[in-house]
């Protein structure tokens, strides 16, 4: 795919050449409805002909907001086949966000899933002037809205009919007049600082990223995925939308965020991208449904899963798995292994990726060793997708893989990994400044990661660069690379490490309210909450080991120290996370600057005041006083029971 | 009961509320035929119904659901929603046995039709799953769906909202709002959570040990003396009692 071309000319033409092929499906009313590339073609064509009539022109900027819908997917092509910009907005993003981004990107129509979605929009109507049109997708509910300034999807394209009557080439000839280089999405990241940055990219952009990354993979027409991630994360947008146009594959839209782990199963997709914590959790629940099934069942899985995972550990050192485990791997390939792929939903999963954080070893091993290719791979917004990626054979927890072909990547004197290749983006919307910033002089991409390359040319990711420091001794400090140590056990949820410019490494710890929770209920230890669970002794000595079994992986200098566990998980309402589950560090610090004071002056307790934002935006305080626990050596003070 | 009288429009949604004891349900249990009552009448679309049995009720339209949940613990939600589409079903025994001709047309129809309903009730995720193992306010709901699934013209429910948190309260009055206001189904609402029944009844009748004391629109019945006489006189009593 060499052609300059944009995405609405390649829907055309692979309504075309494939116009029977499955392109999208959907599951409704218990059933998968399928849509081919010819009806993909003329759901865009109405539905582009309706937004035509509504005055939609040349450069303007229609957003999205929901989950995965075909109809959000086919708003987001009608948009730029008129040569107007999508800009897929986080379905759970609060009022707040929803108006900067809105007003910022100058949006004039939103298409939203359902009534949800509408009454969030109309509740800021006041403070979104150049909204002219709301369009909803799901007409539940929505009979008794009368603003006129809001349509239904059908009742756009009825109206993109009656045009397309008047003006019967519009739609072709707006798509003949697209250029490659034309703005086709606005991206906003959610940023761990401040406001989210729009990030510009082309249809150029979106095709090479896309080109680079079908050269390198094993990616197939015949493929099914099952597309469940936010659509405003870029990763959707390649896989759903570049790469469902360029490779030509089925996208799979589940029924509800609630039964994908059903519609997993019952669909058997062939690819597909999990972020960690999803690993996690189907780690989790495997464990749970094998201690609780019979004996002989619990004997026969615990002995293949050791023997896969022996096996596995072998192969990773380059070793020669022995001729009688190998005859035990077939027999637990028939017993174990393929039925639990198969429980799993990734029974057909010819590779499956991670990323957005490194995967704890034991988990990638349990599933690598039960016969799933998971592979890591690397990316950007601002690369319009990945840059990197393990090739089959070289798969590993570690790295993030090798470059694509195309790309040029390099890693800077201060260890900070920079892009140059034709997929990077344009630059950040109206911010000319941190995009200056962002490219410097010489015109490579600074992605903002520390890396480097290891001896078989993979890179590695170690740290968000600007989040590197020193302990006072001068040790690095990396607070990601320990965050994410910390957050391999699986009683922990999220961890947040200081120690930049201090004596020692601290660190604040969310526990994972779901596994602690099934912990305490086996020791029959009563909690009602959250912060109850947070605040028993036997839930503060069982972190303390397992940050202890963390500091043994760890060099001397940069063990944790001290810790504290959170009253409450950290939330990307309340600006702490990122909606992609991003620590937003400085947010963060600042917030909590009373628990940094504590770790460092030697209390034993701190007293936080923690502002909670709810969904609809209202505020609620919280006060507490929490303990602040030493590792090791515990002191006097820290051994008086909480109740005390 | 003593002389209650009691007329819903078609398309109304209608309430009745009433201290413990009152004689609610015995009402409801009399509309859908579980009970005969001793002397007055039933009318329902100008034919008189008094005395006739539950099932043939059902077959004319009117569904209701239980205060204490009657699904089948053991059967999954689609099967129990399935059910209620049975009076629907024509095919005999025999063709139902050997799943052909009219049994399997039937089949896929109202399975569709209960798809729907799922999808109405946001069940997609249960659709399963044993009601056993649901939460109270699920299993409430699935009763719902159960209910709908006859395709009632008049839907008789009694409490569905008891037990219930907020939220599910919330999710609960949607879906009665959506049913009367859309489908177009006559609603006979028992409830005990007066700003639930303030909130969406048109009309709402208020009995007090078997007699009807009051009868008009929300604003009326809450204005009327004697309904702030017969609760705030039956929490007297109660907290008499306790003394």
């Amino acid at each position: 795919m060499t052609e300059a071309t944009t995405l609405p000319r390649m829907l055309r033409h692979n309504a075309q050449t494939m116009a029977e092929r499955p392109a999208l499906r959907e599951k409704n009313l218990g059933i998968w409805q399928t849509y081919s590339w010819a009806r993909y073609y003329q759901e865009v064509r109405e539905f582009a002909l309706g937004l035509a009539a509504h005055g939609f022109r040349r450069g303007d900027k229609l957003a999205v907001i929901g989950d995965n819908r075909p109809r959000l997917y086919w708003a987001q092509l009608a948009a730029q086949s008129l040569g107007g910009v999508a800009v897929p907005v986080y379905q759970d993003s609060i009022a707040a966000e929803l108006v900067y981004v809105l007003n910022h990107a100058e949006t004039s129509v939103v298409v939203a899933e359902d009534q949800e979605q509408v009454d969030k929009i109309l509740s800021l109507k006041n403070g979104l002037p150049g909204l002219e049109l709301v369009i909803y997708d799901d007409p539940r509910g929505m009979r008794h809205y009368e603003a006129s300034s809001l349509k239904s999807f059908e009742d756009v394209q009825a109206a993109g009919r009656d045009f397309g009557a008047a003006h019967p080439d519009y739609v072709e000839t707006e798509i003949d007049k697209g250029a490659p280089d034309d703005l086709a999405l606005l991206n906003y990241t959610s940023g761990t600082t401040g406001h989210p940055k729009g990030v510009m990219l082309s249809h150029t952009n979106l095709l090479t990223s896309a080109a680079a990354y079908a050269a390198a993979e094993d990616i197939r027409p015949g493929d099914e995925l099952l597309c469940y991630l936010p659509m405003a994360w870029i990763g959707d947008s390649l896989f759903s939308i570049v790469l469902n146009l360029l490779v030509g594959f089925t996208c799979n839209c589940p029924e509800r965020p609630e039964t994908v782990q059903r519609d997993l199963r019952e669909l058997g997709p062939t690819i597909g991208f999990a972020p960690p914590r999803i690993w996690e959790s189907m780690l989790s629940s495997v464990r749970v449904r094998a201690a609780d099934s019979t004996p002989l069942k619990r004997m026969v899985f615990d002995f293949f899963q050791r023997l896969a995972e022996r096996a596995e550990l072998l192969k990773s050192e380059g070793r020669r798995v022995p001729a009688a485990m190998r005859l035990g791997l077939a027999l637990g390939e028939v017993l174990v292994y393929a039925p639990l792929r198969d429980q799993l939903g990734l029974g057909r999963a010819r590779w499956f990726y991670t990323g957005g954080a490194p995967l704890g070893a034991e988990t990638y091993r349990f599933f690598r060793s039960i016969g799933i290719n998971v592979k890591q791979v690397w990316g950007a917004t601002e690369l319009a997708g990945l840059a990197t990626l393990q090739p089959d054979g070289e798969a590993n927890a570690d790295t993030v893989g090798r470059v694509l072909q195309g790309i040029e990547l390099r890693v800077a004197e201060n260890g900070e990994v920079l892009v140059r290749s034709p997929a990077v983006f344009q630059g950040y919307y109206k911010q000319p400044e941190a995009t200056r910033d962002t490219f410097g002089e010489d015109g490579w991409y600074r992605t903002g990661d520390s890396g480097f390359f290891d001896q078989r040319g993979h890179l590695v990711i170690i740290d968000r660069a600007k989040d590197v420091g020193k302990l006072t001794d001068g040790t690095p400090f990396a607070p990601q690379f320990i965050e994410n140590k910390l957050k391999f056990s699986p009683f922990i949820g999220e961890a947040v490490a200081f120690g930049d410019g201090r004596p020692f490494v601290a660190a604040m710890i969310a526990i994972d309210m779901t596994t602690l929770g099934n912990w305490a209920e086996r020791r029959n230890l009563a909690y009602t909450s959250f912060q109850d669970l947070s605040g028993k002794s036997e839930v503060r000595e069982l972190i303390r080991d397992e940050i202890r079994k963390c500091n043994a992986s760890l060099p001397a200098a940069s063990r944790i120290a001290r810790f504290l566990l959170l009253n409450k998980e950290f939330d990307a309402d309340d600006n702490e996370i990122t909606r992609t589950r991003k620590i937003r560090r400085r947010f963060v610090a600042e917030r909590y600057a009373a628990v940094t004071e504590a770790f460092y002056n030697g209390a034993c307790d701190v007293e936080l005041v923690t502002e909670i934002t709810f969904e609809d935006g209202r505020k609620a305080t919280l006060k507490s006083t929490i303990a602040i626990e030493d590792v090791e050596e515990t002191p006097q003070s820290a051994r008086i029971p909480a109740y005390a | 009961m003593e002389s209650v009288s009691l007329s819903v429009r078609r398309g109304e949604l209608t309430s009745i509320i009433g201290p413990n004891g009152a004689g609610k349900t015995s009402l409801l249990n009399m509309i859908s035929g579980f009970y005969r009552p001793d002397a007055g009448s039933i009318t329902y679309e100008g034919k008189d119904i008094t005395g006739t049995r539950p099932s043939q009720i059902a077959a004319l339209g009117i569904a209701r659901t239980f205060q204490n949940i009657a699904l089948f613990s053991g059967m999954t939600v689609l099967d129990n929603i399935m059910l209620g589409r049975h009076v629907r079903m024509k095919a005999g025994v025999l063709s139902s046995f050997v799943y052909w001709g009219l049994a399997q047309k039937e089949e896929v129809a109202h399975r569709a039709r209960v798809e729907e309903l799922i999808e109405f009730l946001e069940l997609e995720d249960l659709r399963k799953q044993p009601t056993s193992g649901l939460a109270y306010g699920l299993r409430k709901r699935v009763e719902l769906g159960r209910a709908l699934a006859l395709d009632p013209k008049v839907l008789l429910l009694d409490e569905p909202m008891a037990g219930m948190n907020q939220e599910e309260k919330e999710d609960m009055a949607r879906y009665i709002l959506e049913v009367n206001r859309q489908w177009g189904t006559t609603v006979i609402l028992i409830e005990h959570d007066m700003a639930v029944v303030m909130d969406i009844s048109e009309h709402v009748t208020v009995l007090d040990r078997g007699c009807k004391i009051a009868a008009g629109s929300p604003s009326e019945v809450q204005r009327n003396p004697e309904v702030i006489h017969a609760y705030l006189g039956a929490a007297r009593d109660r907290k008499e009692a306790a003394e």
